[in-house]
């Protein structure tokens, strides 16, 4: 099928991908007390929890750590989470999918659209903290959600790819939480960069997508400054890789999926 | 050519039949080395023809396991043709299992919005419709109940109600009405006519060879794979009953 079928095909299910992050996000917080509060409340105590922690146990030199620390955790837990709702997407929809007609990507996109949502309430938190802490806000800022974009993208791509090899490989979830640990180890999250080795940081700082945003995000914040061009433009290069590879991976297999669900 | 509303050319479907699946990393490789991954090879339909008009009605009939379903599933693009070609014009509505789309832990209104997308259809034209819906399946009083308090039954009411409120150019029912209760069953085989009368073509699947010969005017019988016979409904299942005993 070619690009404008699908785009095509995409219109005519866009209410489909409303349903379905509604769903989600219904269903996530469904008779719990506090509902969609604890969106921002869960990255708030969590932030609270690390920070007593590394202020007292373990302590890093940095200016602003909840700041520091909230922006890493908010990006990192957004790829984390939907990227692990999507290795499920396609087979856990499987009797569905066995039984009707629909664009099979659907479901992945809207396991990263409704984590994009539930993203979208911890920046609140975010911004609690800001204000908390004294940062004031700058016309930078307006800037952040493109970088959103870009991680939305990254992880949609990874999310595409995860999906379809999960259909042939079950073993993939299994693997994926090991990779996705060490990433946060090899992500400074918690820890200054610069604790790192000179080698290892300038593989972090070329090779991983995720510190790329961060970074982006902690500059504009902490710094109300914007990261270099080249930086910047490796993050969308590695955005576009990811989907890129994403999209060649699962529509090229989408057709084998019935048989393996 | 133009006129068929589904036409299905010399179509194979092949499944791998490997006794088990190989769905690991490891079985994936111990297999490669053994030389066992290209498989089992079972055809579940082998050169099928099938050329449908505007407003037909037709049954398809055959035992268990010779492939009703797969060829269902074929012309409702969920499974894709190994070779041959399958064109359709038209918007189906698969009544293949009735409530595949609808997620338990949501409500019964939830579920509706949910299934008619999954359909394809606009959430404005599905709140059009909301009413009419429910009013067919006469679920008023259980609409913010999660659907799975509801009985079989009811799950199938609803799934019927939202598939056939549609107003499709195919409609494709594969057994799906033994679950309802006799004034059900009976509204549903009422709609299918006024469906028919409607000008929707309908692919049905049935045990119940009278159904057949009363709601459909061709059938075509499947066993195992192929194609034995197609035609009017009445010659089909009296060869079909013939071949059965």
């Amino acid at each position: 099928m070619n690009l404008i079928g699908r785009m095509q095909g995409f219109y005519k299910y866009k209410d489909l991908l409303v349903q379905l992050v509604s769903r989600d996000l219904k269903l996530k917080y469904r008779r719990s007390f506090l509902g969609y509060v604890w969106s921002i409340l869960n990255p708030l105590l969590l932030m609270l929890v690390m920070t007593i922690v590394f202020s007292h146990i373990f302590r890093f030199d940095i200016a602003n750590y909840p700041v520091y620390l909230i922006i890493g955790q908010t990006l990192y837990n957004y790829m984390n989470n939907s990227t692990t709702h999507a290795i499920y997407s396609i087979t856990d929809n499987g009797p569905l999918l066995k039984k009707t007609y629909v664009p099979k990507y659907i479901f992945t996109l809207a396991k990263i659209t409704s984590g994009l949502v539930d993203f979208l309430f911890s920046l609140g938190a975010m911004l609690l903290v800001m204000i908390f802490t004294g940062i004031s806000l700058n016309f930078k800022m307006l800037y952040l959600p493109v970088i959103a974009v870009q991680l939305y993208l990254f992880c949609l791509g990874l999310g595409m790819f995860l999906a379809q090899a999960a259909v042939f490989f079950r073993d993939i979830q299994y693997i994926y939480n090991v990779v996705l640990m060490a990433w946060m180890y090899c992500t400074p999250v918690f820890y200054p960069m610069d604790v790192l080795p000179a080698t290892l940081q300038w593989l972090v700082s070329h090779f991983n997508p995720l510190y790329i945003y961060i970074q982006q995000f902690r500059s504009i914040v902490l710094e109300n400054q914007f990261v270099s061009m080249r930086f910047e433009g490796l993050g969308w290069l590695y955005a576009f890789i990811a989907l890129l590879l994403g999209c060649i991976t699962f529509f090229r297999s989408q057709d084998k999926f019935i048989l393996y669900i | 050519m133009e006129d068929y509303i589904v036409s299905v050319e010399n179509a194979t479907v092949r499944f791998n039949m490997a006794s088990e699946n190989i769905d690991n990393i490891k079985e994936y490789f111990v297999k490669l080395i053994q030389r066992k991954l290209m498989f089992q090879e079972f055809f579940a339909l082998k050169d099928i023809n099938l050329q449908i008009k505007r407003g037909e009605a037709w049954g398809i009939i055959g035992t268990n396991g010779s492939g009703k379903s797969t060829l269902l599933k074929l012309i409702s693009g969920i499974l894709k043709p190994y070779k041959g070609k399958v064109r359709v014009n038209g918007i189906i509505a698969p009544l293949i299992e009735l409530g595949a789309g609808f997620d338990m832990n949501l409500t019964a209104r939830e579920n509706v919005f949910l299934n008619g997308t999954l359909l394809g259809h606009s959430k404005k034209y599905m709140e059009e419709h909301f009413d009419e819906i429910i009013e067919f399946a006469e679920l008023w009083d259980f609409l913010d109940v999660p659907m799975k308090n509801y009985s079989s039954g009811m799950q199938a009411r609803l799934g019927f109600s939202v598939a056939t409120m549609v107003r499709p150019d195919i409609l494709i029912v594969d057994e799906i009405l033994a679950v309802g209760d006799y004034k059900f069953t009976k509204k549903c085989e009422q709609r299918m006519k006024e469906m028919l009368d409607g000008g929707t073509t309908l692919l049905f699947v049935s045990h119940t060879i009278e159904d057949i010969k009363e709601m459909c005017t061709h059938a075509i019988w499947i066993d195992k794979g192929i194609a034995m016979q197609q035609g009017l409904a009445e010659e089909v299942c009296n060869a079909y009953i013939a071949a059965q005993q």
